[in-house]
């Protein structure tokens, strides 16, 4: 029992960081069909956010709220990913639809550069452009509908970028001069503390679960729900799940498929953004952490199949399980004594890098039977 | 990747022409009678750049205390010495073709350079087929010998070899069962294979070992197989590689696995910088095998990693690899010096048997191009040094390690022709 319940926990705990990961992915690549790999480094400036969101803390301040921090982290983290991946699909991804090799390079390339900045930029002038992105491209949608139609609406939105910028370069620079820490550009790897509450371990049914993986796990189970809840009775959500079904036939019936595409953009990349934030708890944040799940996402959203949530729920969790599985050899704890040939081999399988190996192995020929994934998208897909 | 590389390329030649100009500026500056230039080569983009950087600095600080202190002196005339800085970008073929490039091009005497074994393994025929020289400063799984290389890291006899002994004989955990864990690359597998031979001498068991593929992340499984096979606590030999040592010490002790609990983990590839990445919280009570720890306290340590301070910053530290790098640097020009010439083959002769006051203590050049070092066990403390628990004299390098069985009873020795890369003892 006690051997069960922890492989299955720790089956659910590597699901949970695969899930959270491929959820974002799963709405981008899914739905609308953008193979982004930048994605991987919109989960690095998430975890990036993390980061700056504890040293702000750590401040005289706000160091009564300390414990609070990973808290406030994954809504910054949601919005820093997001606007980031606004910008993107405003400046480059809306040019590119319907030629996956061209955004497959141009995201590629995007991620090359997101690397790069984290690694030049200093992390105070970094959150300062961010500053200044959310204000420059939410500012104008807050004026009056009157201030909008009016002819003189392109100055109110240049003076709101000049705004923009300038609030940026003010945070950009009270940070710096505050958080010594963020002044500098380095291409070190930084390291994200839990707060105490979330250390150590606890206790249940008999097993000891530690903490940190049980808050993935609840990050997780979070977003799916609100996700689900989001694109199923929001009208927002049911816009984008019609989008999807016909692009053509929405725009006639008056869904602004532009407003649509930015929405679910910002949202997959939002999510992203919350990935960081649960990665960061694992291990340390780097410019090149994101490119260490990326393959990962593919994988689980490819298994899912395209287009269906359920799917990569389903094959997170399943890849997870599998993972324990093999890697920790628990058929052998199931079963002691079974023949040697096949202990053997089991014991063989029984190493990290063996069952990965293992696992792509039944990816991919669970992929000969079933090319389309777990989960198929039925009926006729408009958008090929 | 093309321009970024040309960027830093530039950028390492103004680094390097405001040193040379800085430099003017000192006081010895008119005395020298020509430059001779060596070559630099470690990586400064990629994933190894965080590592390697801090060779380069130590490297060129070692250059310019030498040119401070006169320089180089042959034949009666003093040499300042220059550097060309070359960035290998964590890619193993690169070091290959900036090694050609520095030997052919710019002709230096010897190359400084190298982390990784893949890098190494990458430029040894580069060096061999040239006949050229390279001082390659890193702790590594040894099973190699050339007659173009110096080592100045440690061999496994000098490092995991005398921490397994401590682990087993006198750690609080003696007598306990091992685990090892490891990145999935050369130097894990072989440290460990020389370990399981190790252990089975000492009478000890290896309950389970496990290999986490270079990227990876995810240490739950291999969590669960600790427990499963040292339900009460025992000995873990780690060689994880760079940030994955952040994910697994995150994890364990999530998971329970402290010395608190009877958990003691002993690291090859952890050192006083890894340890501030990690962060000291998570270390703590943990263990360390190194020749070089900041914490010694003698006065040519203490220098050694003031004037670092002094050259790059107070918050920098030293560790165990920019020990090695800084030796090589003063190794080469005591042979130089020795050899009255900066030809390669005279000055391979002449650093044979050449010693040094490191800031470890005393090492001297073996007849294998390895070198003599003092092996220090540590337990890593709430400041992120290192506690040093023992020190062993002076140990003599294994380049064919003995425990090992594809190695056992072979030795190393090219000052004698008739022996030369292997032959049995």
């Amino acid at each position: 029992m006690e051997l069960l319940l922890d492989s299955l926990f720790n089956g659910v705990a590597i699901g949970s960081v695969l899930l959270v990961a491929a959820l974002g992915l799963a709405i981008v690549f899914g739905l609308m069909g953008v193979i982004n790999l930048a994605h991987g480094e919109l989960m690095m400036l998430g975890a990036y956010t993390t980061y700056v969101t504890q040293l702000i803390f750590k401040l005289p301040i706000l160091k009564p709220f300390y414990n609070s921090y990973i808290i406030v982290s994954i809504f910054l983290a949601f919005i820093v990913s997001g606007v980031v991946g606004i910008l993107l699909e405003k400046t480059i991804i809306r040019k590119l639809y319907g030629s996956p090799l061209e955004t497959l390079l141009a995201t590629w390339g995007v991620s090359l550069i997101l690397q790069q900045f984290v690694r030049s930029v200093p992390l105070a002038y970094g959150s300062g452009l961010v500053i200044s992105l959310i204000i420059g491209l939410f500012l104008p949608n807050t004026f009056s509908l009157k201030i909008k139609e009016s002819i003189n609406f392109k100055y109110f939105k240049f003076s709101s970028w000049i705004l923009a910028a300038l609030t940026g370069v003010l945070t950009g620079s009270v940070i710096s001069s505050t958080v010594s820490k963020l002044s500098r550009a380095s291409a070190r790897n930084v390291d994200v503390t839990a707060p105490s509450w979330m250390r150590g371990q606890v206790e249940i049914l008999g097993t000891a679960f530690p903490k940190t993986r049980l808050m993935i796990i609840v990050i997780t189970l979070i977003s799916v729900i609100a996700i689900t809840l989001f694109l199923n009775q929001s009208a927002w959500g049911m816009r984008i799940r019609a989008v999807t079904q016909n692009r053509q036939m929405s725009d006639c019936l008056g869904i602004s498929t532009e407003k649509v595409d930015i929405i679910t953009f910002g949202i997959g990349s939002g999510l992203a953004g919350v990935a960081g934030v649960a990665v960061s708890l694992l291990g340390s944040v780097g410019p090149n952490v994101g490119g260490n799940y990326i393959v990962g996402c593919f994988m689980v959203v490819v298994l899912g199949g395209v287009g269906n949530l359920l799917g990569t729920v389903l094959a997170s969790f399943g890849i997870g399980i599998m993972t324990d599985l093999i890697g920790a050899g628990r058929l052998l704890s199931i079963w002691p004594d079974m023949p040697l040939p096949l202990s053997n081999t089991i014991n063989f399988f029984a190493t990290t890098s063996m069952a990965r190996v293992m696992i792509f192995a039944l990816i991919v020929i669970f992929l000969q039977f079933k090319p389309t994934g777990l989960f198929p998208q039925k009926g006729r897909m408009v958008e090929n | 990747m093309r321009i970024s590389r040309r960027i830093l390329a530039g950028l390492a030649t103004a680094s390097l022409a405001v040193t040379a100009t800085s430099c003017g500026g000192g006081g010895t500056s008119g005395s020298f009678d020509d430059t001779v230039t060596v070559g630099i080569l470690h990586s400064l983009s990629g994933t190894m750049a965080i590592s390697e950087s801090t060779l380069v600095d130590t490297e060129k600080m070692a250059i310019e205390e030498i040119n401070a202190a006169g320089g180089v002196k042959v034949g009666g005339k003093s040499y300042k010495i220059e550097y060309i800085v070359e960035d290998g970008a964590s890619d193993w073929p690169t070091f290959a073709e900036k090694s050609k490039k520095l030997i052919d091009q710019d002709g230096v005497p010897v190359v400084f350079g190298g982390w990784t074994s893949a890098s190494r393994k990458a430029m040894l025929p580069v060096y061999e087929s040239k006949d050229a020289f390279l001082y390659y400063p890193i702790q590594y799984e040894a099973q190699e010998c050339s007659n173009n290389i110096f080592y100045t890291g440690a061999t496994p006899n000098q490092q995991s070899e005398p921490a397994t002994d401590f682990m087993y004989k006198r750690s609080p955990a003696a007598g306990g069962d091992f685990f090892l864990v490891g990145s999935d690359y050369v130097f894990p597998r072989t440290s460990n294979t020389i370990t399981k031979a190790q252990v089975k001498q000492l009478g000890g068991k290896v309950v389970g070992e496990d290999y986490l593929p270079l990227g990876n992340t995810e240490v739950a499984p291999i969590i669960s197989k600790i427990k499963k096979a040292l339900p009460e606590g025992g000995i873990i030999i780690n060689t994880l590689n760079g940030d994955q040592n952040v994910a697994f010490f995150k994890q364990i002790q999530d998971a329970g696995i402290t010395p608190s609990s009877g958990y003691y983990v002993m690291n090859y590839s952890i050192a006083e910088e890894e340890i501030s990445t990690i962060g000291p919280e998570f270390l703590e009570g943990h263990y360390g095998a190194w020749n070089y720890m900041m914490s010694i306290d003698t006065p040519a340590s203490k220098k050694f990693a003031k004037s670092f301070k002094k050259r790059w910053g107070a918050d920098r530290v030293v560790a165990d690899p920019q020990e090695s790098a800084y030796n090589m640097v003063y190794l080469w020009k005591q042979a130089v010096e020795d050899a009255g010439t900066f030809d390669d083959n005279a000055v391979r002769e002449a650093l044979v048997g050449q010693k040094f006051d490191a800031p470890q203590g005393p090492v001297e050049v073996m007849p294998n191009h390895h070198l003599s070092q003092t092996v220090r066990i540590g337990e890593i403390n709430a400041e992120g040094g290192f506690t040093i628990l023992e020190e062993t004299g002076v140990v003599l390098p294994q380049a064919w390690n003995q425990k090992h069985p594809s190695s056992k009873g072979f030795a190393c020795d090219w000052t004698d022709p008739s022996k030369g890369e292997k032959y049995k003892l």
